[in-house]
């Protein structure tokens, strides 16, 4: 649907965004990652035609959005947006949703029965009269919401669309997103540096980091296999760093870390430098000493809690067994295992749950 | 003090009775001063629009001219005006000097500079997030453009309304152009300092009673057009916003 092919984007001296390549499947959600700052926002004005890349070019559907004003109009008159600061125009919800419509010259007497259905869309039936500027912001996000979708765009742009909100009015534009995606196949694309978001959301993700997209891929390889460091850490990795293969047969790899000893599934071979990168809730926590069942966790490492920091219904668990693993366990298994700074504990890890990256 | 309330009683008893000479310079001076505002409004709109949506070189240069001219004194725009208008100035053959219409010409050039500047002022204050929500919701320039305008309706009618608070309150303009001529060029303006200068107090007073009376009825009435243009009768009322 749409191709991005080597942008680049330079606001005087500074590049915000470095060759960029990317193509986006029609009808599938694509979500770009990363923090703030990384150019995100940039990346998605340029996919709606509200800015030109300093070099590269766009396709939309086939066509180079490289064109006249009037060409971009056409395309960008396919596409709809949300921004992340929602602006609304002080007058009616109605006539707000109704700018796209009016824009585009659509039969007048057809308008309010779009604009109802919109807003029937987003749960805001009834609002047609209100003043858009009284709303709270989840609902100016919904408005926004309908007033992109009021087109019936055929690619739906939203810039870090909940970046604002609480998270009731969060988990309602999540759920329009997906019901919009299955109810007109819209393609859709949008920013988030919420990585969960991401991964409730997206059918393939790219993580953009510095200007530069770094990994693109399912939400599975961006969460489980990171490609480096960088991109690990924003997932929620904290990477071991430092082990050495000393054994692979078949790519189950043994790799020493100070005086312990890993198990894990690699390529890499023995000798090679390796980080590995394990995600905080695939890591088991139990008082040591313990039974050591016959279980598929393969590696069992001891270690004294230095750190508990509450996370919600979890706990992040720091663990040091000569260098720090964090673990994260539910509170409630915190409680029943009497887990406390200073306590000994087995850190349980599968196999398969390491990712391994080289190192230099 | 006793002027005062002589010339409230005055003023009521002018307004009751409806004195014909008053009520011919009260009307004059809404005439020339409204026709000014009118005229200075249809320029300075596009104007202003022109210069905040274009970029050029100088653009800062120019507002900062614009805003200057908020202080040029009336009497120098009168001065200016005269010497173009009067018989042997380039603009003489229109006979325009001692007329109604040379004095709406003077206070059209007088307040163009104000409403053009706050105009910009308004367009500027226009949330940036809307000009980008137009884009993207498909606008071409022109429809974006008249939607900023629309949602700058606020601020610019306060541009319009001081260009007219402007324009009905000068003296030096309606005299000099004018020439406060009886039952001709004499506006409220001008017949305060006349009365004044006979020490006719209380008539002085009641003329300037009633020149707050009709610039609280254009201010009302120019409220109620933009309200209307956006069916805000609700904001009449003093709602948000407002």
């Amino acid at each position: 649907m749409i191709r991005i092919d080597r942008i680049t984007r330079s606001f005087g001296t500074s590049e915000t965004l470095h060759d960029i390549t990317l193509e986006i499947r029609k009808g599938e959600i694509f979500t770009f990652i990363g923090p703030s700052g990384s150019g995100k926002t940039t990346l998605i004005r340029l996919i709606d035609l509200l800015d030109v890349p300093t070099t590269g070019r766009i396709f939309f559907d086939g066509q180079d959005t490289k064109t006249t004003e009037a060409g971009r109009l056409a395309i960008r008159r396919r596409m709809g947006m949300v921004f992340q600061k929602p602006a609304v125009l002080n007058t009616t919800v109605a006539e707000n949703v109704a700018f796209g419509l009016k824009f585009r010259g659509v039969e007048k007497r057809t308008i309010p029965e779009k604009v109802r259905s919109a807003l029937e869309l987003v749960g805001l039936s009834g609002f047609e009269e209100r003043r858009a500027v009284t709303l709270s912001g989840g609902e100016m996000q919904r408005v926004a919401l309908a007033r992109a979708m009021v087109t019936e765009p055929e690619v739906l742009l939203l810039d870090e669309p909940t970046a604002n909100l609480d998270p009731v009015s969060l988990e309602l534009i999540e759920d329009l997103i997906l019901r919009i995606r299955a109810e007109f196949k819209t393609t859709i694309i949008m920013s988030t540096h919420d990585m969960n978001q991401g991964q409730r959301l997206a059918d393939r993700i790219g993580v953009i980091m510095n200007g530069s997209l770094v990994q693109s891929g399912l939400a599975g390889e961006i969460f489980y296999q990171p490609h480096g460091r960088d991109i690990a850490r924003f997932v929620g990795i904290e990477p071991i760093i430092g082990g050495v293969v000393t054994e692979n047969t078949g790519g189950h790899a043994l790799i020493r870390v100070g005086n312990v000893c890993f198990e894990a599934v690699t390529g890499l071979e023995v000798k090679k430098k390796a980080g590995l990168y394990i995600r905080p809730e695939e890591i088991t926590l139990a008082p040591a000493p313990a039974p050591i069942g016959k279980t598929s966790v393969r590696n069992q490492i001891v270690g004294h809690i230095t750190k508990m920091i509450p996370n919600g219904p979890f706990v992040r668990v720091t663990v040091d067994c000569g260098f720090p693993i964090t673990a994260l366990i539910t509170r409630r298994s915190c409680t029943e295992l009497g887990l406390t700074t200073g306590t000994r504990v087995i850190a349980g890890i599968k196999a398969t749950s390491i990712h391994v990256l080289p190192e230099e | 003090m006793s002027e005062i309330i002589q010339g409230i009683e005055q003023a009521l008893n002018l307004i009751i009775t409806m004195n014909p000479e008053v009520m011919q310079i009260a009307f004059l001076s809404l005439y020339i001063s409204l026709s000014a505002t009118i005229i200075a409004a249809i320029i300075s709109i596009p104007l202003a629009g022109l210069i905040h949506f274009s970029e050029f070189a100088g653009k800062r240069a120019v507002i900062i001219l614009i805003q200057t001219l908020y202080s040029v004194p009336t009497v120098v725009v009168g001065l200016v005006i005269y010497l173009l208008i009067s018989k042997s100035g380039p603009l003489g053959f229109l006979g325009l000097l001692f007329t109604p219409q040379g004095m709406i010409l003077g206070q059209t050039v007088l307040i163009i500079p104000i409403m053009t500047g706050l105009i910009i002022s308004a367009l500027g204050g226009v949330d940036k997030g809307i000009s980008d929500t137009l884009i993207a919701l498909g606008a071409t320039t022109w429809q974006k453009i008249i939607e900023i305008v629309k949602e700058a309706r606020y601020a610019i009618l306060g541009g319009v309304v001081l260009g007219f608070g402007r324009a009905i309150a000068e003296v030096g303009v309606a005299m000099m152009i004018g020439g406060n001529i009886r039952g001709e060029t004499r506006v409220l303006t001008t017949a305060i300092t006349l009365e004044t200068g006979m020490g006719n107090f209380p008539l002085s007073i009641a003329l300037g009673i009633i020149l707050l009376f009709i610039a609280l009825i254009v201010v009302v009435a120019l409220h109620l057009i933009t309200y209307s243009l956006s069916r805000d009768s609700a904001q009449i009322l003093g709602g948000p916003n407002g």
